[in-house]
């Protein structure tokens, strides 16, 4: 059987959640293509057909697939794995993703599997529950095993060494049911919070919103994306994308810097995984201190300017 | 219009979950459960819509044990005006959850139907969608504002790079995030006032649902255990930990 994995949109090079997904379709094994959809989507395709271990890129390019609607995208993704006859089906546990997966599986009248971190056979997995404080080994009775795919999880398949062809597809046109009124994205010249090497997470400690520059100027001293925990996300500090933790994003970086994040499990359950944890914290109780590699407790306002100009 | 709220029973986010020795899955034996926090957001909502004019009914729906009645008092308590208790001592996966809740809307014919993006004990996050799908509606997932229109609704959402808005045709079914709203307390006049309203009690069985579960847990285990590690006095000890020790920076 099959893999069939599905992209996330890009109109250039594969996103770096599809390459993680890739890499966890070769922890199942198994012939792998690749489903490209949106509009303009003709170089994505080429790069997502060289990305290894694919055999064939499938795309299907249309104005009603520009936007990501899952009401358009659904359809589409089961006719495609209806015509190919694939036995897995995976996304990456992206916010894209994880709003249409279960549309498919639905429609497949598939149980899907949820955010797997680990593959134990082609119909067994392991998944985090309870905010990642248990994790599940669950077994599909289904014939399709429908999938998403948590990024920090498994090694990102390389960008070239592969070798398929780009087949396209006809579109099932638009469902009717939505459609895209606008988006307001965060604009930053710093690395994607998903895809970044070292992670400055400022909490309920920073005060206020105002306070984040000084993290800025931290990260960019170590070529690091700026997260936060949900509690200055919920105090208006910083927008929602910044969010770490079981609601939000999960990452794993080389170096997480946690300042005046006292270490809820919410916030835990969304970077525990990274390799190296500091802690910088007045309240030497604080949890964050009980996962961090190394902990400085004093006061963030003085620690972290220093830390910006001892990195020179 | 008439809204539809699913709100489910879980272990209450400040519980320290516990894997039992035997792997079979978590300890639930005496510990505290309440209304999983993005079903109170999604109850609050529809109470919102409904303050506001817009919402005429708000029909709270729960699928689970007979214990689950609490969970639907609360929202009822919150500002539903009735409950619907589809009851099974059965595991229910999140798959049955969308095909009992189909059934619910094939009886009720509400015009939205709101639920929260994940309940935080499997954290699944797929119920909404999966509902949107069987019903063929529009789906509104990750919400962080809500504005109904004339026949359709207005659906802000929560994405990984910011914010989108889409407009979705109704009937709809729209998911909650966290900065949807801010759940209020149910006064106790409106928790005694609640225990007066009706929960209607239905069984998958009548509701010719098959819930029999897809996915078997094999085992439940503890994660890997991350140790606390020093303290350093000093940002010039942390930069030299980091540079000579972890060698990360």
């Amino acid at each position: 059987m099959s893999i069939l994995v599905i992209a996330e949109p890009s109109t250039g090079a594969v996103k770096k959640p599809t390459l993680t997904t890739l890499g966890a379709a070769a922890k199942i094994g198994g012939e792998t293509h690749v489903l490209v959809v949106g509009q303009g989507v003709a170089d994505a395709a080429k790069a997502a057909a060289a990305a290894a271990g694919v055999t064939k890129a499938l795309v299907a390019d249309g104005a009603e697939y520009a936007q990501g609607l899952a009401e358009n995208l659904a359809p589409l993704v089961v006719a495609a794995v209806k015509a190919g006859g694939y036995g897995h089906v995976l996304f990456p546990a992206t916010t894209f993703g994880k709003n249409l997966a279960p549309r498919v599986a639905a429609l497949l009248d598939v149980q899907q599997i949820s955010e797997i971190s680990g593959v134990v056979s082609a119909d067994t997995f392991e998944r985090p529950i309870y905010a990642g404080n248990a994790i599940a080994t669950v077994q599909s009775a289904d014939a399709i095993k429908v999938i998403t795919v948590r990024g920090t999880a498994f090694e990102a398949a390389g960008e070239t060494g592969g070798a398929g062809a780009v087949e396209s597809l006809s579109g099932t046109g638009d469902a009717g049911l939505s459609s895209f009124v606008g988006a307001e994205l965060t604009k930053s010249e710093r690395p994607e919070l998903t895809s970044a090497r070292v992670i400055v997470s400022g909490g309920r400690g920073m005060q206020s919103g105002d306070n984040f520059p000084m993290l800025d100027a931290l990260a960019d001293k170590l070529g690091a994306a700026v997260g936060a925990s949900r509690a200055a996300v919920d105090a208006g500090f910083v927008p929602n994308d910044y969010q770490v933790g079981q609601t939000g994003k999960i990452v794993a970086p080389e170096l997480y810097i946690a300042v005046g994040i006292s270490g809820a499990i919410q916030h835990l359950a969304g970077m525990k995984d990274s390799k190296v944890i500091v802690a910088i914290n007045k309240d030497e109780e604080a949890p964050m201190f009980q996962v961090a590699d190394y902990g400085i407790v004093g006061d963030l306002f003085k620690i972290v300017p220093e830390l910006t100009e001892a990195l020179g | 219009m008439k809204v539809l709220v699913a709100v489910k029973r879980v272990v209450d986010y400040n519980v320290k979950v516990r894997v039992k020795a035997d792997g079979s899955g978590v300890e639930l034996a005496n510990v505290k459960m309440s209304m999983n926090p993005f079903d109170e957001i999604a109850v609050e909502e529809a109470v919102r819509l409904k303050e506001a004019g817009k919402a005429t009914e708000i029909i709270v729906v729960s699928i689970g044990p007979t214990a689950a009645q609490e969970t639907i008092r609360t929202g009822l308590a919150m500002g539903g005006d009735r409950g619907v208790l589809v009851q099974t001592d059965a595991e229910v996966q999140p798959l049955a959850v969308a095909k009992l809740l189909k059934a619910v809307v094939a009886k009720e014919s509400p015009d939205l139907v709101i639920l929260g993006k994940q309940a935080i004990d499997d954290d699944s996050n797929q119920t909404g969608q999966a509902l949107a799908a069987l019903l063929g509606w529009g789906q509104g997932t990750f919400a962080s504002k809500v504005v109904p229109g004339d026949g359709k609704m207005a659906v802000t959402r929560e994405i990984d790079g910011g914010l989108e808005t889409v407009d979705l045709k109704l009937p709809a079914v729209v998911t909650t995030d966290l900065r949807l709203n801010e759940p209020r307390y149910a006064s106790l006049p409106n928790i005694m006032k609640a225990k007066k309203k009706p929960i209607e009690v239905l069984d998958p069985a009548g509701l010719g649902v098959d819930i029999t579960p897809r996915l078997t847990t094999l085992k439940v285990a503890e994660p890997p255990k991350r140790k606390g590690g020093v303290k350093v006095a000093s940002v010039a000890e942390l930069v030299a930990k980091l540079r000579d020790e972890a060698r990360v920076i």
